[in-house]
Order: structure tokens, then C-alpha cells, then sequence
């Protein structure tokens, strides 16, 4: 059976893990290499290092941090942000990422996920989308609309529509980051995570609102989502990537254990 | 030395990391002569299978991996590399593999919606032999898979350890004599992947049969 995956996210800003709520008031946490490293040895499935301002700053992202994770770790990880073309995409995954994550560059040139896709196969190619509760039904009928940069710009796009479109396009995985959940720790959006995995046939992933495990087993329940992404609740060492597993087995569900 | 066999088919560079770390030493090439004359053969792989075995052809490479299959050399397949040595896949219409190990590479067809396509994550292995591969690695230890299709050896004695996924059991480990193979990623897979590789590094290839268990 495959098992459900616990994802820690690692928020980059000048090479230093951040955390903040909704984007906003970001504290330092460390050095994302010692912290893959930590999470890592503490038995995390798969790492995703964002470097939250490069999009927003319209610069590359650190490919010598990338290289540094590499040496260092060995599962999966995924880098987003700041991810300008097929160049970065290229250069992130010969650096030793196995997933490259789109999220402004996909909404401002959708090709680029089947271009990625063709070149370096669907399980490269993730999309990170941020998407925000909205009340027109009318334009969005899912209810959500997508934001980029951060959440400081919509797009106009229904989330569940770019859903669908990025499958189709040819992208591997999904991570839906509820931007109304982002780092109040309350719980996933259970809700939208749901509506997404219902819709498309490749893995989704739910992210934004983890605050305990229980808050991940309904995201998996509930959800219906294939992994999960959490923050602040390790950062802040409350958690430990250990101590979330066992309760989650301790709940029925199927986690990998590596102690 | 240890070749890691670079045919044009995905990234290397995990592989390579990881052998780096096992403080191995690993060289991504696609040279005939260089994989010939190497103690032990890694050969990775990801992507379709169609333009693999074309890349294969060009680079000359076919009878380069049948001779270091046949020659005793220690070799480990990965991934497509594993699909690769069997006689034929369903990827692509139809098409002839290297044929070291007898068997077909089939498509998942999962019955359940909830089963996608590509199995992508962590899924356990059941060894079915005794291998000096599994040294230290408990039975039914996850490792890390990507993959929509999946390897049939003809003979059971080829399955080395199985993994259940979409309502079918399939080969997760084959191989026999010096040829060993995993359909998931031990580059990928964690302490578990670092531990099956360093079994790699150190098996000697020698034509131990598995103990049925």
C-alpha cells in the first residue's frame, strides 16, 4: 500500500528558513540545510524548499543550497520559487532536486508545465497554487481563486479549473496552499483540499493550517489528499516529525516508519 | 570504479550523490569502454522507454550492458534500467528490451480511482530470497517509487522481493546471478536506499542463488 507522506516545508528568505501568518510578519527559524538535514534524520518522506521572495524579487533561486540539500539528504525534494524558465527548472533538478514546484511562472505561461513535463517527465513537474476563498460563484465557481507572488496579486483563474488544466497539461503532483490557512495553525482547509483531489487523477497535496496531527490525519481522511505539508508546527520544535508519525499511526494511517 | 550509465534517460545526479556519500567512487559516463572495464555497473533510468532504447542504440551501448550482465560484473538496475533488461514492455506500443532477465513490463490498471497513475511515493518490499542486497534492511521496509509500469519476470526465481500497488503484485527487486534490480529509487529512499546500495557496493556479484524462504 502506498503510504501517505509528511512533507516538511522549508520558506527560504535570504538563506534562512522563515515562518510567518499568511505571508506576512516572517520569523527566522535557521539554516535550511540543517534543517533538512534535522528533518531528515527525524524521518520526514519528501522536503520543499520555497524561496518565498525570489519570485516576488524577480531573481533566481539559490542553486548552491540546492546543491548543499543534495549532498545532504536522500529522499525526495522539490524546489519552487523564483523559477523563471526551462533554464531553472533544468538547472534545480541537475543540481539533485527531483521535483521542480511552478506557481507565478504557470499562471503568467501555462505552457511551461507540458514543456517541463516533455522534457523531464510529469513526476518532475509540480504546481503549487495558493488559492483564496472568494464569494463570486459567478467567476469562481469552486469558490477560490488563484493567487501568486505571495499572495499579493489574483489572477483572476478558479482554483479547481487550473487544477484540471495543469493536469491535463501534464503536471505530476499538486500542492494546494490554502492561503486563508497559511500559518494560522487551525487546520487544513479540508474542504478545498478535497474538492481538488476529487477532480484530478494525479497526487494532491494539502498545505497551509497544520497545528497538530490531528489537523494532517483528516487532511488524509477527510481530505483525500496523497501527502502533507507542515511548517510551523516543527519549526517551532512543538512537534517532532517522529512524534506526528506515531500518533498518525497510532490513527490508522498508513506512514512510513523509520525507527 | 563504479559506471553509472548515462543514456540520455533522466537526472543521474541523485545517484551519483549518493554513492558520493557512501564514499564510493562513481563516474556518470556513457562510454563503452569505461563501463567494460568497471568493477560494478549501476544502470539508472526514468522516462519512457521508447526513445531510451533508441538513445541505448546510438550510444552503442546494448551489447555493451548485455556483456557486463553476462560477464559477472555486479550490477545494479534502477527504475527504467530495470524495465530495461527484461525481454519487453508494453510502454510505447510494444517494445524489445535488452532480454537479461526473462519477462514483460506491464501497465498499472488500478480499479480504484484512488489508485493513480503513476504510483508515486513510498510503498513497502517483501524479499522473497535471501539477497546480499537486503543485508540489514527488515522485510517490508519503504522505499521510494515512481513508475506507472512494473516489471513481470517470467520466472519467480528472478523476484527477489515484490510490492503490492493497484491490486496487483509485482517484482520489485528481480534479478539473478550478478544482476540485481529495484523498480524504486534507493537513491531516493532514504537510510533504507543508502543501506541497499552500500550492500551493492559491497557484493561481490558471485552467483549466490537465493534461498527460497
Amino acid at each position: 500500500m502506498l503510504l501517505k507522506r509528511i512533507i516538511p516545508c522549508l520558506d527560504i528568505r535570504d538563506r534562512r528558513v522563515t515562518k510567518g501568518v499568511r505571508f506576512q510578519n516572517n520569523v527566522v527559524m535557521g539554516d535550511p540545510v540543517e534543517l533538512a538535514a534535522k528533518y531528515y534524520s527525524d524521518g520526514c518522506d519528501e522536503l520543499v524548499f520555497y524561496d518565498i521572495t525570489a519570485s516576488a524579487e524577480r531573481r533566481p533561486i539559490d542553486i548552491n543550497m540546492v546543491r548543499e540539500v543534495a549532498k545532504t539528504v536522500f529522499i525526495p525534494f522539490a524546489v519552487g520559487g523564483g523559477i523563471a524558465g526551462m533554464n531553472d527548472m533544468s538547472e534545480v533538478l541537475l543540481a539533485g532536486a527531483e521535483k521542480v514546484s511552478v506557481n507565478s511562472l504557470a499562471v503568467k505561461n501555462p505552457a511551461i508545465i507540458a514543456e517541463g513535463a516533455r522534457a523531464f517527465g510529469s513526476q518532475c513537474i509540480v504546481l503549487g497554487m495558493d488559492p483564496i476563498r472568494v464569494d463570486d460563484r459567478k467567476a469562481f465557481p469552486s469558490g477560490y481563486e488563484v493567487t501568486v507572488r505571495g499572495f499579493r496579486e489574483r489572477t483572476g483563474l478558479d482554483a479547481l479549473e487550473w487544477a484540471k488544466r495543469a493536469e491535463q497539461m501534464g503536471c505530476g503532483e499538486i500542492v494546494v496552499n490554502s492561503v486563508d490557512a497559511d500559518g494560522t495553525r487551525a487546520g487544513y482547509e479540508i474542504g478545498l483540499t478535497r474538492m481538488i483531489a476529487e477532480n484530478v487523477g494525479i497526487p494532491v497535496v494539502a498545505s497551509g493550517g497544520a497545528g497538530c496531527p490531528q489537523h494532517i490525519a483528516e487532511a488524509f481522511t477527510d481530505g483525500m489528499a496523497d501527502a502533507a505539508v507542515i511548517a510551523g508546527m516543527i519549526h517551532t520544535g512543538e512537534y517532532t516529525i517522529r512524534g506526528i508519525k506515531e500518533d498518525l499511526i497510532a490513527a490508522g494511517v498508513p506512514i512510513r516508519k523509520t525507527w | 570504479m563504479i559506471a553509472i550509465v548515462d543514456y540520455g534517460a533522466g537526472n543521474l545526479t541523485s545517484v551519483r550523490l549518493a554513492l558520493e556519500h557512501l564514499r564510493m567512487q562513481a563516474c556518470i559516463t556513457s562510454d563503452p569502454n569505461a563501463i567494460r572495464s568497471a568493477e560494478r555497473v549501476v544502470f539508472p533510468g526514468v522516462g519512457a522507454i521508447g526513445s531510451a532504447m533508441k538513445n541505448l542504440s546510438k550510444l552503442g551501448l546494448c551489447e555493451t550492458i548485455r556483456d557486463v550482465a553476462a560477464a559477472g560484473t555486479p550490477f545494479l538496475g534502477i527504475c527504467l534500467g530495470t524495465q530495461i533488461i527484461l525481454d519487453r514492455s508494453e510502454e510505447d506500443g510494444s517494445v524489445a528490451g535488452l532480454g537479461i532477465i526473462p519477462g514483460a513490463v506491464r501497465r498499472f490498471r488500478p480499479v480504484f480511482p484512488a489508485d493513480k497513475v503513476p504510483q508515486m511515493g513510498w510503498n513497502a518490499i517483501v524479499p522473497q530470497k535471501k539477497h546480499p542486497v537486503f543485508d540489514g534492511i527488515p522485510d517490508s521496509t519503504a522505499f521510494y517509487f515512481v513508475h506507472s509500469y512494473y516489471p513481470m519476470p517470467m520466472c519467480s526465481d528472478d523476484v527477489l522481493a515484490v510490492t503490492d500497488y493497484a491490486g496487483t503484485t509485482f517484482g520489485s527487486v528481480i534479478g539473478r546471478d550478478n544482476v540485481v534490480a529495484t523498480q524504486f529509487h534507493p537513491e531516493r529512499s532514504g537510510e533504507a536506499g543508502l543501506k541497499l546500495l552500500l550492500n551493492f557496493c559491497r557484493w561481490d556479484g558471485g552467483n549466490k542463488p537465493g534461498v527460497a524462504r
